[in-house]
């Protein structure tokens, strides 16, 4: 990993976590209104897997997708606008916080309805293996989207017909209020791929440098054409689910045990001479 | 010069010729491709065009019908068939959530080429799961477009409309029309996609249908002549948009309307029809609309009861006799309020 990634991914975490902290301000004055879910915990996730990935790829993202905007390189002051429902936002204030869109950059758009972001990817995917083109698709969710109908679906599809899609859980250990032992069989999530022979890992989402590394060795599978490929990124998120949540539902000792490993510290540390 | 043929092979030229045209065209469904598709419309193209044109799905109407969606956002023009419409109900986030909403939520970065055909209607005997009309639900969705053929030359021109349009387009064919033969000339200029045609004029009473209602509401307006009511025939041919122009043109000729629907009556599409017309010629109307409609039933199995569950041509000739004022305001084969 070269110094000058190294430098960019810890100014994108940065950004991020400020850009967050702003827009949850506003949201507090009564500046932004609807539907806010928030990204704090989480920045190494979007950031490693945002850097690891070209310009040629495609995004497809959940609600949570303010980050991935971000670090995809939409400015900030229109993504800003567009949760302000700005007539100068990047989607004209027609989508809002949870349905960002840029097509000159292949943010293919934020879905608010858990498990849309599998059949999306998955069709982009088709259209590339269709033209036979070097590109491949980023598809995110979560951990509580894994238990949509979709899921399956489009991870089978994907293999069947080897498309190039990078499957990207972040798995937060909550769907809202319901931590993973309470909503999945499996808690590994990544072991639900192997029903489908997608090749898949866990990575410590709170290391930026594990992420992109990860990432990158994914995205060389898919374009030597080797097909789907799953990556689960353990991670956290330091808010509740949206600006209406509490979050009341986890115990105090488990936040503050995540808050010490905050992937930004842990940036600035590998990232900075001592 | 016009040929006698399907209407499912008429479905199957148009798939054909787009094909052909334009190499983003590409069909996706179960059975669509070896198979040949199960109402045939699909027949012969596996051969011509490969597997990655003709894309045989996994039993999965919600991910291939957003598979669709997505290839659509890349600028593909894919044609998703659902086998049949009783299991596009599966598929309505990809319709409704996906396909209606992203032009719109992204502020137009993002045109949907999406044809989404499914074979619908009460069919014979297939029993309630199977015998699905399901038009007054996507009537009800802005963003998305609704052709129904009724006749072998629009699955023809609709089709092809439907793959060269930019916005989603949802194709309903009614699985009795597939093997019913009709005119088709390839040559003919098409009328835009959403045209009313005035299939049989008269100046007593105007019978607005659509897709398979057509041929029962032409078969009861020769009855009706027989008795000396002149009933004129609209098929709508889209339902979304609707097209008033056409509509109101006859109904200030007739004073009279009558719309004849295969769905339930309560809240579909004859619903719509008759308050929009009643908006646009109120004082026009010589009585007050009426509409025959399925029966707020789910379809039965049984063939007698089945028949008697959608519109047969004597419920429509008996209410054309009511609306112009030849029987009794009374009609016996009118349901009890809703
Ligand atoms: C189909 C559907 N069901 C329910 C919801 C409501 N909902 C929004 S987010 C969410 C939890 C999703 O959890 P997860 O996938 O883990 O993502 P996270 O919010 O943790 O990033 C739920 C239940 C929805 N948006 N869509
Ligand atoms: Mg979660």
């Amino acid at each position: 990993m070269n110094r000058e990634t190294m430098t960019a991914m810890l100014h994108d975490m940065l950004l991020a976590r400020a850009f967050e902290e702003r827009a949850a301000e506003e949201y507090s004055k009564g500046n932004i209104a609807g539907f806010l879910h928030l990204y704090p915990g989480e920045e190494a996730v979007a950031v490693g897997v945002l850097h690891a990935c070209g310009p040629a790829d495609y995004i497809v993202s959940t609600y949570r997708e303010h980050v991935h905007a971000l670090v995809r390189g939409i400015p900030a002051n229109l993504i800003m606008a567009e949760l302000f429902g700005k007539r100068d936002g990047c989607c004209h204030g027609m989508g809002g916080s949870m349905h960002l869109f840029d097509k000159s950059r292949r943010f293919m758009g934020g879905y608010a309805i858990v498990g849309e972001t599998y059949p999306v990817a998955t069709g982009i995917a088709y259209a590339i293996a269709m033209r036979e083109l070097p590109e491949a698709v980023i598809c995110f969710f979560g951990d509580g989207a894994v238990n949509q109908g979709t899921f399956h679906e489009s991870l089978n599809m994907a293999a069947l017909w080897h498309l190039p899609v990078l499957f990207v859980c972040e798995n937060n250990h909550y769907q809202i209020g319901t931590e993973i032992h309470r909503h999945s069989a499996v808690a590994e999530v990544h072991k639900r791929a192997c029903g489908y022979h997608i090749p898949a890992r866990k990575i410590d989402g709170m290391d930026v440098l594990s992420v992109h590394q990860a990432c990158s060795e994914a995205l060389e599978q898919i374009h030597a054409d080797n097909g789907p490929q799953f990556l689960e990124f353990e991670t956290y998120r330091f808010r509740g689910h949206s600006m209406a949540d509490p979050g009341s539902y986890r115990p105090r000792v488990e936040v503050q045990a995540f808050e010490k490993e905050d992937p930004i510290t842990l940036a600035i540390r590998e990232t900075l001479p001592v | 010069m016009s040929e006698n043929v399907y209407y499912w092979h008429a479905l199957n030229r148009a798939l054909d010729e787009e094909l052909a045209a334009d190499d983003r065209v590409f069909v996706l469904g179960e059975d669509v491709g070896l198979y040949g598709g199960s109402y045939r419309v699909t027949e012969g193209l596996y051969a011509k065009y490969g597997e990655w044109r003709l894309r045989d799905t996994p039993i999965s109407e919600g991910s291939f019908t957003g598979l669709g969606v997505g290839a659509a956002l890349l600028g593909m023009r894919p044609v998703v068939e659902i086998m049949t419409i009783n299991f596009a109900l599966l598929a309505l986030d990809a319709i409704i959530n996906m396909a209606a909403k992203i032009p719109f939520m992204s502020g137009g970065q993002f045109p949907m080429p999406l044809v989404v055909r499914m074979p619908g209607g009460v069919a014979r005997q297939l029993a309630a799961q199977h015998s699905q009309r399901l038009e007054q639900t996507l009537m009800n969705v802005p963003g998305l477009r609704i052709a129904v053929p009724a006749t072998p030359q629009d699955a023809w021109w609709q089709l092809r409309q439907a793959i060269r349009s930019d916005e989603p387009v949802i194709l309903l064919e009614h699985e009795l029309l597939y093997f019913s033969k009709g005119a088709l000339d390839t040559r003919a200029e098409a009328p835009p996609m959403h045209r009313a045609r005035v299939h049989r004029q008269g100046r007593d009473l105007t019978i607005i249908t659509y897709s398979r209602m057509l041929d029962l509401s032409l078969s009861a307006a020769r009855q009706l002549a027989q008795k000396g009511i002149e009933a004129e025939v609209i098929d709508l041919r889209s339902l979304r948009p609707v097209d008033w122009a056409t509509c109101k043109q006859s109904v200030d000729r007739t004073h009279r309307l009558l719309v004849v629907e295969e769905d339930s009556r309560f809240a579909g599409a004859g619903a719509e029809i008759v308050a929009g017309l009643s908006e646009r010629c109120f004082f026009e109307l010589d009585a007050p609309p009426d509409r025959v409609a399925a029966r707020e039933m789910p379809i039965p199995f049984n063939a007698t009861l089945e028949a008697a569950s959608i519109p047969r041509p004597s419920d429509i000739v008996r209410a054309a006799e009511n609306l112009c004022g030849i029987r009794s305001k009374q009609n016996p084969a009118k349901p009890a309020s809703t």
